[in-house]
């Protein structure tokens, strides 16, 4: 499967690693085929522009495999395997589930699909109104449907599934409604549940037991419960807040946990473990081995939203197995793998909301001039919410270059917190933001090239609106991501100098991949669609006169105009 | 003094019907939706009462607190929208007229919009209802809610200028 991206050279170890492990969890973001490259790329064309027919997202990341392509579009879904030995792409098959349509009324801000996964045959996708469902890749025919997820109650399913041999991973959304996070395991043949473990209340509930270990907790029981007033973890948030990953050598599940509920942080005093971290699982059992707290007591809904990027790389002197988590908060940081310690963390962008980390606990000081309080307005404080990086802006690490690429939002945000009631299905949210361009600038967006070993930044390409696509690093030194404004770019991977431009009929905030056919010749696809949570503003019902319309963003975003068109998926190559 | 005094008698201060009685409240609930539930027949005792919900400052104020208690907002933002649509633009899916809007309510709608039969007495829809229809700039009003005690956000209530196209071009 996905033979034609074998990298030829071992240019990207961790790609190989994921590669051969999960499918091609890390292959899409790093692509190995080094067709093009910086000196040709600028001759790119366009090969195929294909409507797909939907209202608003993007389609999340296309999978290539064996001269077809599928591709899933945001809630309501449909599946599409596309054909690409025929000229004119026809559609092998479409697939739409029935959709739930109460759904509609919880996509808040991250108005896209996730994608789906595709292995051994089959294609696992997440819809956003709470099933996991599995597909035949020949016919589309369903093989398997669980609704895993509760819509009345405000869950969702927004991040796609993880597949690994025989199980699938996925973890549920929701923190914005109160929705207690969690994550599961399922047998990849039935759709059975595995294993299911809660991302906060009492150990057992959690897969707090024996093997786990973290320098950075109390040495205490039942911390998921202590750590927030009495009974709130029930409807304390903390849902899956970005992709996950899996460890092969380590056999390791390592995913986020996204932000407590409400986000007004002073009806629930305490550190409200395990929301806004990041949690390392035995993949057979679900059993907690690390947990490490990356905003917590989170005040600004950040969750520990950001990529999760394994790598191999030389650490001052050594070999290790790291990982690079650019973080919503602002920081980069850089972890071992199978302990969760924490090598450094730098900020990539200015912040004030936090003033660097304290080693010993490993979480951020907090500026108590940029905390919210209730009925009081704080101002301008950097970054907003939903934070610096994360969701559908996701980062590529490029080991030739040891420069991790991370598409960010510059913007700031007064805040007021107020107080929330608990109302199952209504938001649980207890803040009024008003989102703000950075002082001083209309670059509200960036790509950023951070050099991990080194701790700096070596590039920024900035950006007059904030980027949300992720990015594709090839190993032809080419780095590839997309605009709010609707263009497509190349630019230098060493230097960020632009190569290639081409403007789309909207927005760009899904995953560009690249791939091979058997032809030999690379190409690389990306889907444009306004979403995000930016491009949120552009939908034709918000009223930007109200500046805490689309989460406050209305008031940041005033020039994105709703798209013209429905969405667009395009294939270039070189002629 | 006497300026005051006059002042002071000029003001005829509104009447607050504080808690209406139970069985004004099963009459208020007798809306006669038409088939497609978009618009359609108001009580009767609605019209007898003179349209309190529509133009009484205080039922707009208990109207403008629900909206923040019972977590519109989370949806609807201050009337700009979010996940729920903007109220405040002069579009209606659903129509803008009180029946139309007490029933999105009442009953919820299938795009989204949960039900608050159990969580609201019909009292309090109609509080909302002729809250949300003073937030739209499409009309205006003999009454507004009272001033917001928290972020500014939007012009206020009868203030917002006419819903028009002001998007700007792309920069680029
Ligand atoms: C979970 C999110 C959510 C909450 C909470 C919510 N709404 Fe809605 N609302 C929606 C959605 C989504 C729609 C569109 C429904 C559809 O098209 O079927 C909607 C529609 C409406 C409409 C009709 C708009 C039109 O264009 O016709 C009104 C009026 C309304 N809501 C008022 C309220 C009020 C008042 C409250 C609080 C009591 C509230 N909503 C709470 C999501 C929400």
């Amino acid at each position: 499967m996905f033979a034609g991206l074998r990298p030829r050279r071992m240019l990207l170890c961790t790609a190989v690693l994921l590669a051969s492990a999960s499918g091609f969890a890390v292959s899409l973001q790093s692509s190995a085929a080094s067709d093009i490259d910086v000196g040709n790329v600028g001759g790119m064309t366009l090969r195929l522009a294909l409507p797909i027919r939907q209202t608003s997202g993007s389609a999340g990341r296309a999978i290539f495999d064996h001269d077809r392509l599928f591709v899933i579009t945001p809630f309501p879904h449909s599946v599409l395997a596309l054909n690409l030995a025929r000229t004119d792409a026809s559609v092998l098959w479409r697939y739409s589930p029935r959709a739930d349509g109460m759904a509609a009324g919880l996509a808040t801000g991250h108005v896209t699909t996730d994608g789906a996964v595709l292995s051994a045959g089959r294609l696992f996708l997440n819809t956003f109104d709470g099933h996991t469902i599995a597909l035949d890749a020949a016919t589309g025919g369903v093989v398997w449907d669980v609704a895993m997820a509760d819509v009345e109650r405000g869950e969702t399913l927004l991040v796609a599934p993880l597949a690994i041999d025989d199980r699938i991973y996925i973890g549920n959304s929701g923190s914005d409604f109160g929705v207690r996070g969690w994550m599961a395991a399922l047998n990849a043949a039935t759709g059975r549940m595995l294993w299911k473990r809660y991302n906060a209340g009492p150990d057992v509930e959690v897969g707090i037991g024996e093997g786990f270990s973290s320098p950075y907790l109390p040495r205490e029981p039942d911390l998921g419960v202590t750590s927030w007033p009495a009974n709130a973890w029930q409807q304390g948030g903390g849902g899956l807040a970005d992709a996950p990953i899996y460890d092969a050598p380590l056999g390791l599940l390592i995913h986020t946990t996204g932000h407590p509920a409400p986000m007004n942080a002073e009806q629930r005093p305490g550190a409200n473990y395990f929301t806004s971290g990041l949690f390392a699982r035995d993949a057979l059992s679900g059993d907690a081995r690390w947990f490490v707290p990356i905003n917590p007591h989170d005040l600004y809904g950040f969750g520990a939203a950001g990529s999760l990027i394994p790598a191999d790389i030389h650490w001052q002197g050594n070999n290790r197995a790291v990982l690079i988590h650019p973080d919503a908060n602002g920081m980069v940081y850089v972890l071992d793998r199978s302990s969760g310690q924490i090598l450094s963390a730098h900020p990539f962008l200015e912040v004030n909301a936090s003033e660097g980390l304290d080693a010993r606990s490993g979480t951020l000081r907090g500026n108590p001039a940029k905390a919210a309080h209730v009925n009081s307005t704080t101002r301008d404080i950097c970054p907003a919410w939903p934070g610096a990086t994360g969701g559908t802006a996701r980062a590529a690490f490029a080991p030739q270059t040891g420069l991790l690429y991370i598409p960010v939002s510059r913007l700031c945000m007064d805040m007021e917190a107020r107080q929330a009631s608990f109302m199952p299905g209504t938001p649980y949210m207890g803040a009024n933001l008003r989102i703000k361009p950075p002082r001083d600038s209309n670059r509200r967006g960036a790509l950023l090239a951070w050099d991990v070993a080194a701790g700096r930044l070596a590039w920024s390409a900035d950006e007059s609106l904030p980027v949300e696509s992720g990015v594709l690093a090839t190993a032809g030194g080419v780095v590839f991501y997309g605009t709010l404004d609707g263009w497509f770019k190349a630019v230098d991977a060493s230097s960020g100098r632009p190569l290639w431009q081409f403007h789309a009929a909207s927005a760009i905030v899904g995953q560009p991949i690249g791939f091979q056919r058997a032809d030999g010749r690379q190409y690389i696809a990306v889907a444009a669609g306004v979403g995000g949570a930016a491009g949120a503003v552009a939908q034709k019902e918000i009223d930007i006169r109200d500046a805490t319309a689309a989460r406050g963003y209305a008031n940041a975003i005033r020039d994105l105009k709703p798209a013209a068109t429905d969405g667009m998926l395009y294939i270039f190559s070189l002629p | 003094m006497l300026l005051i005094a006059l002042a002071l008698l000029a003001c005829k201060r509104e009447a607050r019907e504080l808690r209406t009685d139970p069985p004004a409240t099963d009459a208020l609930n007798g809306v006669v939706p038409m088939a497609n539930r978009i618009n359609g027949g108001l009580p009767r005792i609605f019209i007898a009462q003179g349209s309190p919900y529509e133009n009484n400052a205080y039922q707009l104020g208990q109207g403008k607190r629900l909206y923040d208690w019972f977590n519109c907002k989370g949806c609807h933002a201050n009337g700009g929208g979010a996940s729920g649509p903007a109220l405040t633009d002069g579009r209606w899916r659903y129509g803008p007229d009180p029946v139309s809007i007490f029933l999105t309510i009442r009953d919820g709608r299938p795009h989204g919009m949960p039900a608050f039969a159990n969580r609201l007495t019909t009292e309090q829809i109609w509080q909302l209802t002729g809250y949300v229809r003073t937030m739209g700039a499409y009309s205006a009003q003999t009454a507004a809610p009272s001033r917001n005690d928290e972020m500014q956000s939007r012009p206020a209530e009868n203030r917002a200028p006419a819903a028009t196209e002001i998007r700007m071009p792309p920069s680029r």
